[in-house]
């Protein structure tokens, strides 16, 4: 592997000074599922690169408060799926956590790692976004709140300005019972990226969000106010129109190795109407709050 | 020329001080520096399975972490599962079953296997299969690697 510097800071205020002395030579590494693999193609070429997980304020952990539970940085999927809150809270983030790679990934990928690499088929985006989680970026003027579906940009570009980092992962409780399903589509079951995945949540009130990626250049969330999808008494014939205005975005890479643009379009739709069925029923049996 | 930092691992049960190139992986550092050449290398990208070892308890890819990350942990290797010179039951139910045939991905299989089976003793296949789902065997030998890892389950080993 090419040659590289390398830091361990103990504090948020010296990870950011790192960050600010480095500008852009400096790259921050969690569990490196995504940048080794970087620094050893070639394509992730630093000066040098910060480990995060010797930071105190960011040691992993899962902390709750009545707003909700925040998900540090040096959060590990394992963590997420093994956390007892986090599967009763928000069992759609729990689906997307646990098929994240094998489980030697899921020992070292970060949930912020994941949302920060902002590859458009991170399987954790769609449900963050239904559940409406927030990034806590940390940075020299001090921290601010970015809603995920705002964080991530592109592929491989978020909103964090110079210096920034991200500290943090807060997932709301639902101000009411709430029923949610993560679903993605692969190759094979087994380690594979996804070719569609796709997040729906509905509450009471009749309000269905619904995100899904692999589709574009990042996850895309959609919120159907109109009472219509969440109603299960609605037929499927009349929910179509619907579906298709919140699909409207996807528009898959024509030259994928995954799988083809029709066969991806063609797949959403069905995720889409499962998931929306799934999320439908765990809400009637009480869902999650 | 590279940085080098000096690191203590744990590495099955003894302690190591290294002085290791930043980046250098934690791989390059079992094989290399520590002769440990049971863990191999292979996809060197995280797919495959062959140099899982496990730190602090879980199993990881050794190609794709970096030797200074390992510092103040512990390590295991396959080395760590024999105790003094005699298999262990996971490791003779292995041969019992004939699941290594050429070999190659067998130290990274049992180390994720014993792993499952330090926190879930009595797997189900299914179980079996997730766990081992980040482990390729180019041999295809799975089902006898699943045979094995129930049999030395049950406690069925010669
Ligand atoms: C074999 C294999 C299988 C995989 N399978 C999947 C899969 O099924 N689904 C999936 O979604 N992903 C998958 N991945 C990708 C990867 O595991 C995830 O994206 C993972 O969550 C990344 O987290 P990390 O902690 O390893 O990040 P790192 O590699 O450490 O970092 C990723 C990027 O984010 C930046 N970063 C990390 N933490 C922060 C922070 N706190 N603040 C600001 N920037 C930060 C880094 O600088 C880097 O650019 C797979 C990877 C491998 C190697």
């Amino acid at each position: 592997m090419r040659a590289f510097g390398y830091a361990r800071p103990e504090s948020l205020e010296e990870a950011i000074g790192l960050l600010e002395e480095h500008g852009s030579e400096a790259m921050l590494l969690a569990g490196g599922t995504d940048l080794m693999l970087g620094l050893r193609g070639g394509w992730s070429k630093p000066r040098i690169v910060v480990d995060l997980k010797r930071v105190r304020e960011l040691a992993s952990g899962i902390e709750e408060s009545d707003a909700g539970l925040t998900v540090s940085a040096a959060t590990v999927m394992t963590d997420i799926t093994e956390d007892r809150r986090m599967q009763q809270r928000f069992p759609a983030l729990v689906e997307a956590a646990v098929v994240v790679g094998s489980v030697q990934i899921r020992n070292r990928a970060t949930l912020a790692g994941n949302i920060c690499n902002c590859s458009p088929a991170a399987d954790t985006a769609p449900p963050l976004m239904v559940y409406g989680a927030v990034v806590i970026a940390a940075g020299p003027a001090g921290t601010r709140r970015i809603p995920v579906e705002e964080f991530m940009v592109g592929p491989g570009k978020t909103a964090l300005a110079a210096a920034e980092l991200v500290a943090a992962i807060e997932v709301p409780f639902p101000p009411e019972p709430y029923g949610a399903a993560y679903l993605r589509h692969t190759r094979r079951k087994g380690t594979d990226l996804a070719s569609v995945t796709l997040a729906c949540g509905v509450d009471a009130s009749g309000t269905t969000r619904l995100a899904y990626g692999s589709m574009g250049p990042r996850p895309f969330l959609e919120i159907d106010g109109t009472g219509v999808l969440a109603d299960p008494k609605v037929p499927d014939e009349a929910k179509a129109p619907l579906f298709e205005t919140i699909f409207a975005k996807a528009s898959p890479s024509p030259t994928s190795m995954r799988s083809g643009p029709e066969y991806r379009l063609a797949m959403l739709r069905v995720l889409g109407a499962r998931a929306l069925r799934t999320a439908i029923e765990r809400l009637a049996e009480g869902g999650s709050k | 020329m590279s940085d080098i930092l000096d690191i203590t691992v744990v590495v099955n049960g003894i302690e190591r001080n290294l002085e290791v190139a930043v980046n250098h992986t934690l791989l390059d550092v079992l094989r290399d520096q520590l002769g440990l050449t049971g863990t191999k290398e292979c996809c060197v990208e995280g797919e495959c399975g062959a140099c899982t070892v496990t730190m602090n308890g879980r199993t990881i890819n050794s190609c794709i972490t970096l030797a200074v990350e390992a510092d103040g942990a512990e390590i295991g290797t396959v080395e760590g599962l024999a105790d003094h010179g005699h298999l262990s039951p996971l490791q003779q139910a292995f041969l019992d079953t004939a699941a290594p045939q050429c070999g190659f991905c067998i130290p990274g299989q049992l180390v994720s296997a014993q792993a499952l089976l330090d926190r879930n003793p009595n797997p189900t296949l299914e179980e079996v299969q997730e766990a081992l789902g980040g482990n390729l065997c180019r041999c295809a030998g799975y089902r006898q690697i699943t045979d094995a890892v129930l049999a030395a389950a049950a406690g069925e080993t010669s």
